[in-house]
């Protein structure tokens, strides 16, 4: 393979005296003086959070206003700091969605312990479980630092997801195929 | 009245308080610059959220000066007045406390020769100075020096390393560059001889440089004596601490050097005895170099307002030698120490002996 020498050549003295590089950096500095400035000024000014962003962790809503959530407790389970704490309850008799059968009771997640891995998203079967764009989350207390079933699912909202999952399982079985 | 402005002594401590005051504002806005000076060189906006309640409040003004951080300062004064004070237990106390004070008194002290402005009266002109004495370049170089002892003293009372290696630095560094210093400046000296009849007195260097040559090139130092200059400006640089010679201080190395163990307002003297010595600095090297309050082929009024002209000719010299301090600051990386020692001792040394020997021939040259 062919070589290329790169010359080098040996600095002459004005430019060993350190002088025209300091002048250049000051030239530099200078001409950023007059640059706008890069500051997010913070409380005034908010950042945008992009898609996909891992915020505070909350409990979503279906469009129909069903909490999602089937209290199967793996987000409990592969929460790395256990943050997570469910009470899984039983659907009433006479609710409309009696056939998912299961929910939370009580959800807490405590936002002392959580290391925003987003694991729990991951896991979740029901999407019911998303990390929004909250990036900024204090308080006086420790207590109010978990955040209850209430809480979550106010924070959370609604998924417009146009599936439907249990609607139409309920359909199924209405329709005589239970295994859909 | 009369009596008050007859008696020299109250005269005299009216002209001290007035020029102590401006230093020290001076002082708490130098420090107000750097912040914001370094922000926008780093694209920063600087201070911008200290508000006084009723100045603050102006419909445009208010919200203006805020942003400008005009405001700072006093809150910065004030924290370093309310602090609490903590001591740690393995100083040695009495010296301890003593640092502080010994650093920041050469700064205060220096002020007092340096002349500012200057009156042209009827009979006469009177210069502008707190105490207009014969040797004034003499005491400045000698007392502006022992504010070493201050930085020597905190390094060794507060008995633990960062602050010691601060010390020993800050001395080695300050009698390397002090003689560079001292022979930049005789050929000033020499120069003006003619002029001045010889003498080390700071007005009448200032007086001798509003000449012209051929009455058309300013007789300022610095047009014929750049190298002079050049050295002086450097030394400065390392007399007073500043980046690139910060070595004292040396945050990334020496935690925070000779002031690791201070705090509360016995840091604020030492930070305030900096800002002190670069602001007196800056006025010897504008008093010295570039002409003091002349300015070129335009001669001062007399009265009260040349006065007036000439301090603030004189202040406008003097801050944008303070801009370029922190514009310096904020450009240039600071040197490994064994490169300070070097520049000092191998490159500065002979070339202001280089220049001293150049310049008196010269002198010799054009007086024969
Ligand atoms: S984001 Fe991670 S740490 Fe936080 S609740 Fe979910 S699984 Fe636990
Ligand atoms: S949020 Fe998801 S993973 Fe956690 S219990 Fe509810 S359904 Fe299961």
């Amino acid at each position: 393979m062919a070589t290329k020498v790169v010359e080098r050549k040996p600095l002459s003295i004005w430019e060993r005296s350190y002088l025209p590089q300091i002048v250049g950096g000051l030239k530099i500095t200078f001409k950023n003086m007059f640059k706008p400035t890069v500051t997010l000024e913070y409380p005034e000014e908010r950042p945008e959070i992009p898609p996909g962003y891992r915020g505070v962790p909350t409990l979503v809503r279906d469009p129909n206003g069903r909490e999602k959530c089937v209290s199967c407790q793996l987000c409990e389970f592969v929460c790395p700091p256990k943050a997570i704490r469910i009470t899984p309850g039983e659907i009433p008799e006479e609710s409309e969605s009696r056939h998912v059968e299961k929910g939370p009771q009580e959800f807490e997640i405590n936002m002392l312990r959580c290391i925003y891995c987003g694991l729990c998203q991951e896991v979740c079967p029901e999407e019911a479980i998303w990390l929004q764009d909250i990036y900024s989350f204090t308080g006086y207390s420790r207590e109010e630092m978990v955040n209850d079933k209430q809480k979550l699912y106010e924070l959370g909202g609604t998924l417009p997801d146009p599936y439907y999952k249990w609607d139409r399982k309920k359909q199924a079985e209405l329709e005589g195929n239970p295994h859909h | 009245m009369d009596f008050i402005l007859e008696n020299p002594l109250i005269l005299a401590l009216i002209k001290s308080l007035l020029v102590v005051g401006v230093v020290m504002g001076m002082a708490a806005y130098a420090v107000l610059a750097e912040r914001k000076v370094c922000g926008w060189i780093q694209g920063r906006p600087g201070p911008n959220r200290t508000k006084l309640p009723l100045l603050g409040d102006l419909p445009i003004i208010g919200p203006f000066l805020t942003r400008l951080g005009i405001f700072q300062p006093m809150a910065d004064g004030l924290k370093f007045l309310v602090k609490e004070e903590p001591t740690p237990g393995h100083v040695k106390r009495f010296y301890y406390v003593l640092a502080p004070i010994v650093s920041f008194i050469p700064a205060m002290t220096t002020m007092t020769v340096l002349p500012f402005g200057l009156w042209k009266t009827a009979d006469g002109v009177q210069p502008l100075v707190l105490a207009n004495i014969d040797i004034g370049i003499l005491f400045i170089l000698a007392v502006s020096s022992l504010g070493v002892y201050g930085i020597i003293l905190a390094g060794w009372a507060s008995n633990s390393k960062y602050p010691f290696l601060g010390g020993i630095r800050a001395s080695a560094q300050m009698i390397s560059y002090e003689l560079a210093m001292g022979l930049s400046l005789l050929p000033v000296f020499m120069w003006f001889a003619p002029e001045t009849g010889g003498s080390l007195n700071l007005f009448n260097i200032v007086q001798a440089q509003g000449n012209h040559y051929w009455n058309v090139i300013p007789q300022w130092t610095v047009f014929f004596q750049p190298l002079g200059a050049l050295i002086f400006l450097v030394s400065l640089f390392a007399e007073t601490n500043r980046a690139p010679f910060d070595m004292p201080e040396s945050e990334t190395d020496l935690v925070a050097g000779f002031n690791t163990e201070y705090g509360a307002f016995k840091f604020g003297l030492f930070f305030l005895g900096e800002y002190t010595h670069i602001i007196i600095g800056s006025g010897v090297f504008v008093a010295l170099f570039l002409g003091g309050w002349n300015l070129p082929w335009i001669g001062l009024p007399a009265g009260i307002l040349g006065a007036v002209l000439s301090v603030l000719v004189f202040l406008v010299k003097t801050c944008a030698l303070i801009f370029l301090f922190i514009w310096v600051r904020w450009t240039l990386p600071r040197f490994r120490y064994d490169q300070v020692m070097n520049l000092g001792w191998k490159k500065l040394l002979p070339l202001a002996v280089a220049n001293f020997v150049l310049y008196l021939i010269l002198i010799a040259l054009i007086e024969s």
